[in-house]
């Protein structure tokens, strides 16, 4: 189960108007301006959930994310994930989870993916059975078979995102974060990445909490939607209370956005 | 059990560093062929001294020339400039954030990145160096050491010397992580350090003065240390203080930059999205 209770989490951002004489001068001194990315944010997912976590870009869902999986330490509020406290407990908590950044790579670049999978494999301590169980269930699911010999450098984004997922679930997490599994993929590659996401849900009854800004994730994996905008949470409730009727669903969503003001 | 396990982690990131840097032939090729260049024409420079004054030296005429071909052959163990681009990315593009997901030390796993990192370029480097300099004509031949304790010597020297250079190289990317460029750290470091570690000329040449303070500076326990002792050439002595105060640089620097380390995942802001 993940409980967040009234977190925040603000940045620091360096600002300085354009030209040479404006950088001249901040060099000597710096404003800043206080980004409140996140500001009271609670939730509760329960095991076993799909979650599809949206908003516009800047609203804080991969601050969310960073948060859950134990990078970024909040400036207030409660956090607990499975009974712990993420930022407190790191190396025992990143143990249980599973995390995808879609914008990053976890694969090393110039060596086979299996290179990185048996990497992996020590990292977790995962013992050689499940690991082989594992890999081969993920081979079958995700279609990996002849990418894993070759080298991250010469896959496709696509065939990268299939070999990303596998890599974050060899160790068998409970609990999945992904942040923008989607961006970048082909109408095949989103296909193949949702069904497998829905099918290992269904599976394992593993927990996932999804960020996306594609609509039609949301619609193919999600029944609960956290809809998030300026660092606040504006709508917790299910497709239905979006869509109210048969419209377009990225229509009612910037209609949505709009209404909010974000 | 536990301990065996955790242990496995580095290991593994060491095995995978040091298979990914055998896959670069042709920078080795490449290496290779700069340091013979460079090494050449530093002992041509020092053989032009050497024959006006001989006596005018610290070290005899053998002794730096075996010098100096050690150095390029072990360069990529103990040179503090080779910084790896790649832990630098991960900071400045906040890829680090994927490190940071995972059940391993950061600190730790570094250590073990960098040290496969060196060993697996000076695996690819030194034999054809080292072939090379035991083959050329006499006075600019290498020279073996003088007994088998004096090699072990070395070697030890050598390892401990590898390690500072190392953690040294921690403290770099530790301090990345609070300015985010790594440029201003490096440029900095790269030349100055590179000299007082005796890279450009060996620490003996220096003034007595300068040298009886660098002598006691962490960088003098990198290269200086091993190229000394390998000649055979210095008292018993000077040996234990040299492997004494490696020691005691490792340690200190490990812990330093250990705590750096902690500090910036706690504090840690990922960038980028």
């Amino acid at each position: 189960m993940i409980t967040m209770e009234n977190v925040s989490k603000s940045y620091k951002v360096a600002k300085r108007n354009a030209g040479f004489g404006e950088a001249w001068k901040s060099l000597f001194h710096r404003e800043y301006e206080t980004i409140h990315a996140l500001k009271n944010i609670s939730f509760t997912i329960n095991d076993g959930e799909m979650v599809g976590y949206i908003g516009p870009n800047g609203a804080g869902k991969s601050s969310t994310i960073k948060i859950l999986s134990g990078i970024l330490t909040p400036d207030d509020g409660t956090v607990l994930v499975d009974g712990r406290i993420p930022y407190k407990d790191r190396i025992r908590h990143v143990k249980e989870i599973g995390v995808v950044f879609g914008q990053r790579s976890q694969l090393w670049w110039d060596v086979p993916v299996i290179d990185s999978f048996e990497l992996l494999k020590d990292i977790y301590s995962i013992s050689p059975q499940s690991y082989k169980q594992n890999l081969e269930e993920l081979t079958e699911l995700l279609d990996l078979g002849e990418l894993l010999r070759s080298p991250v450098r010469q896959l496709s984004l696509g065939q990268r995102m299939r070999c990303e997922l596998a890599a974050s679930l060899l160790h068998n997490p409970r609990i999945l974060f992904l942040d923008e599994p989607t961006i970048g993929l082909d109408a095949v590659s989103k296909l193949a990445v949702r069904d497998f996401i829905r099918k290992r849900n269904q599976l394992h009854k593993t927990t996932v909490l999804l960020t996306t800004h594609d609509m039609q994730d949301i619609e193919a994996l999600s029944d609960r939607i956290i809809l998030i905008g300026k660092g606040e949470i504006l709508m917790d409730g299910t497709l239905d209370d979006i869509k109210k009727g048969g419209e377009n669903i990225d229509e009612t969503i910037a209609e949505l956005y709009r209404s909010f003001d974000v | 059990m536990k301990a065996s396990l955790s242990v496995r982690k580095y290991q593994s990131f060491f095995r995978l560093r040091f298979i990914q840097g055998l896959q670069y032939r042709a920078a080795a090729a490449a290496g290779i062929t700069t340091q013979f260049a460079w090494g050449f024409l530093l002992i041509i420079a020092f053989s032009a001294f050497y024959e006006s004054d001989p006596g005018a030296f610290p070290m005899s005429f053998q002794d730096t020339v075996t010098y100096v071909w050690l150095q390029q052959a072990f360069l990529a163990l103990f040179n503090t400039w080779m910084l790896e681009n790649e832990i630098f990315d991960t900071i400045s593009n906040g890829n680090i954030a994927y490190e940071l997901c995972r059940p391993i030390r950061i600190y730790n796993m570094w250590i073990a990145r960098s040290l496969a990192n060196r060993f697996s370029r000076a695996v690819l480097r030194c034999s054809p160096i080292l072939i090379v300099a035991f083959l050329v004509p006499k006075p600019y031949r290498m020279i073996l050491p003088p007994d088998l304790g004096t090699f072990l010597l070395f070697v030890l020297s050598l390892v401990l010397g590898t390690a500072v250079a190392t953690a040294f190289c921690m403290i770099v990317y530790g301090l990345t992580f609070f300015t985010i460029s790594p440029q201003g750290v490096r440029v900095l470091f790269a030349s100055l350090v590179d000299f007082l570690a005796g890279g450009i000329i060996p620490i003996p040449f220096m003034p007595d003065k300068v040298r009886a303070v660098i002598e006691l500076l962490p960088f003098a326990s990198m290269q200086n240390a091993p190229l000394r002792i390998y000649t055979g050439s210095l008292p018993a002595e000077e040996v234990k203080v040299m492997l004494g105060l490696q020691f005691f640089w490792l340690i200190a620097l490990v812990l330093i930059g250990s705590s750096l380390c902690r500090l910036a995942e706690r504090k840690a802001c990922i960038q980028g999205g």
